[in-house]
């Protein structure tokens, strides 16, 4: 892997935490001191994705801005570096017109026509349509690929099996990618999932599979690559597993008391991880750690400048956007 | 290929089944667009269950005539992507009854990405599905459940009642921008292997023609009484309508068509002149289209109405499977006609 390539990647990551800090504080900035969890300038759940910068800035780094992906609930991560829109993805969480849809979808529901981005507050539902993007894809001729994120706990979904099947059956150019982060809110990995590698589902369809431990971003890079690479050689779907990090809550709010790993948890942060690596490769200075993180704040703070700018959205439009 | 956007007085001679005339008209516009394709279970060499794809498979072969695995919620969800990505699948559900293997995909996706999206992704999906019983199914294969779709937004719902009606709104419903749920009843197909009514079989022009979405039928006019109603039970409404003649009543039967869009209008037209309406629906009775039609006549002006409303519908049970006992449920003629003598003769 080469240096550029290293070095981009640590800029998404970068990117990416910036962000989810900032939605962090600004999310909590107007619910204090009593945490209401309908109140303030972005009411509602909040999924925020720290930990998890490997998975997708790994799989992203290979996507075009023609080739689809769904992300599940927690989407920030995806969407920023499937590089969707930033100011109009945070005029959406803050519910403003100007929003990616309007204010009518919110965090959970983010649909970039210009990226093929979506996303599902459904755990497991993603999949199905990521297969109808890859169909219509290869239909056209065309060599996109589509790719469906979820957590680990949707590898025991009904539809996640029926997915995998139907997809290699098409032989459809689709990659599903499992970000297994442990927890399923409160339920862990071995409480609710009979194998120890969701990876080896992939035999069970016939396709390839494979697991990504330790949160290894460069690992997710090259794994990725391959998995792509062969869907849009034509060669159909590959399963791939992340082993990830869910550094906050499952939501905001969440007191995580169920958690009995919260004292490794800073240890595995794999951003001062990677910043380290990298500065021992000689990747990185601190002048340009510094410049990445000037920067990702300069972009972050400006897409949240414009949402808090942006227009609210008219009550009495609220009936609008139903049908085309 | 001439293309109207309303169906001709059907000046045809030529009579077609409503499952023939379904799928005729899928047919042109996979003639017409090569974005339409068929996806679903047993839609391909056997025809689909009900015949609303026969022919197809063999007309334009497996890349656009697919059988999929027993994966509602995975084919469904299919189509939704590819519709999003600019195709125009029609997917069939094999029966209406089992949505709830696969409803996330159509109430919360399909259904839902248009509005979610701020209007900026469109669905333009048909989602086809057989309702209704008659012929001892049983509860899960005999339910009509339009009710239930048309309750969440999201999606247009249609439910044509004879052949005309039925090509014309699938020629709309693929050519809609929105996800447009098809729900055809198994008794007004016209099938030789289940007893039919007359009605099922009817004159359908050739060419290809859209019935509006969103615009009830007055299927007979009368001055006593309005029976709002759809689908096969529309067929049964026609039939006691001629019936009544005998009485010296006069019947007005309006077929609803579309559910979703509802077209409120004509059902007030009809109601404001006869007085007296019955809502025949084989769905169940309690909170669905039965209650829907009545309120529109409460909030509109209760004082259209000269007698009570009648309804006629499934009284909120699962449809027994005993031939006598799914007729003593169904809104069948008998039924109808009671319903009829009650208002007119109260």
């Amino acid at each position: 892997m080469d240096d550029k390539t290293r070095a981009e990647l640590y800029r998404m990551m970068v990117l990416i935490r910036t962000y989810e800090e900032a939605i962090l504080r600004d999310y909590h900035a107007d619910k204090k001191p009593a945490f209401d969890i309908g109140a303030g300038l972005v009411p509602g759940e909040m999924h925020l994705s720290a930990g998890q910068e490997p998975v997708a800035a790994g799989v992203c780094a290979h996507l075009r801005q023609h080739d689809a992906v769904t992300a599940p609930h927690r989407p920030h991560h995806v969407a920023i570096a499937k590089g969707v829109d930033l100011e109009r993805m945070t005029a959406e969480i803050f519910g403003r017109e100007s929003g990616l849809g309007r204010g009518r979808g919110g965090h959970m529901h983010l649909f970039d026509p210009a990226t093929h981005f979506s996303c599902s507050g459904i755990v497991g539902e993603g999949l199905p349509p990521a297969l109808g993007q890859a169909f219509a894809f290869k239909r056209a001729g065309a060599d996109a690929v589509a790719v469906a994120f979820a957590g680990e706990g949707a590898a025991n979904a009904g539809v996640f099996h029926e997915s995998l099947n139907l997809a290699a059956l098409w032989n459809l150019p689709v990659i599903f990618v499992v970000e297994d982060n442990d927890w399923a809110i409160s339920v862990p990995r071995r409480a609710s999932t009979a194998i120890g590698n969701n990876a080896d589902r992939a035999f069970a369809y016939g396709i390839p599979g494979a697991r990504v431990e330790d949160n290894d971003v460069e690992a997710v890079y090259t794994t990725a690559g391959e998995a792509v690479a062969r869907a849009r050689a034509g060669e159909g779907p590959t399963l791939l597993e992340i082993h990830t990090l869910r550094l906050w809550g499952h939501f905001e709010g969440d007191p995580q008391a169920y958690r009995d790993d919260l004292d490794e948890v800073p240890g595995r942060d794999p951003i001062p991880r990677y910043e380290q690596h990298l500065l021992a490769e000689q990747v990185l200075t601190e002048d340009s750690i510094r410049q990445v993180r000037q920067e990702a704040s300069a972009r972050v703070e400006k897409a949240i400048e414009f949402a808090k700018q942006s227009p609210i959205p008219a009550p009495e439009r609220a009936a609008e956007y139903v049908f085309a | 290929m001439s293309v109207t956007q309303t169906p001709p007085a059907p000046t045809t001679s030529r009579r077609l089944t409503t499952a023939k005339a379904i799928v005729e008209g899928i047919a042109q516009e996979m003639e017409r667009d090569p974005g339409v394709v068929v996806i679903g279970e047993d839609v391909g060499a056997y025809g689909g269950i009900f015949s609303s794809t026969a022919g197809l498979l063999d007309r334009f072969g497996p890349d656009r005539v697919m059988d999929t695995p027993i994966s509602e919620s995975a084919f469904i969800g299919l189509g939704t992507g590819a519709a999003v990505e600019g195709m125009r699948p029609i997917v069939e559900l094999m029966f209406a009854d089992f949505f709830g293997v696969c409803m996330d995909q159509i109430y919360n996706h399909m259904a839902k990405i248009h509005f979610e999206s701020g209007g900026h992704v469109t669905v333009p999906m048909v989602l086809m599905t057989a309702a209704g019983g008659g012929y001892s199914d049983g509860a899960q294969h005999s339910q009509c459940l339009w009710g239930t779709f048309a309750h969440l937004p999201g999606m247009k719902v249609v439910v044509p009642s004879n052949p005309a009606d039925a090509k014309g709104l699938m020629i709309s419903a693929i050519r809609d921008d929105n996800p447009v749920v098809y729900m055809f009843h198994k008794g007004a197909m016209g099938l030789p292997w289940m007893a039919k009514n007359p009605r099922s079989v009817g004159p359908v022009p050739e060419e290809a023609y859209e019935t509006p979405i969103g615009r009830a039928a007055v299927a007979r006019e009368g001055a006593d009484v309005t029976i709002v109603t759809l689908s096969l039970s529309v067929q049964h409404a026609l039939d006691v309508a001629e019936d009544m003649i005998g009485e010296g009543v006069d019947v007005e039967v309006v077929d609803l068509r579309s559910l979703v869009p509802l077209d409120r209008e004509t059902v007030l037209t009809s109601v404001a002149k006869t007085g007296r309406l019955i809502v025949v629906d084989e769905d169940y009775r309690s909170y669905g289209v039965s209650g829907e039609i009545a309120a529109i006549v409460a909030e509109q002006d209760p004082a259209l109405l000269r007698a009570p409303v009648q309804r006629v519908a499934v009284p909120d049970v699962p449809l027994p499977y005993a031939r006598v006992l799914e007729d003593a449920v169904l809104p069948n003629r008998e039924r109808i006609r009671a319903a009829v003598r009650r208002l007119t003769q109260a």
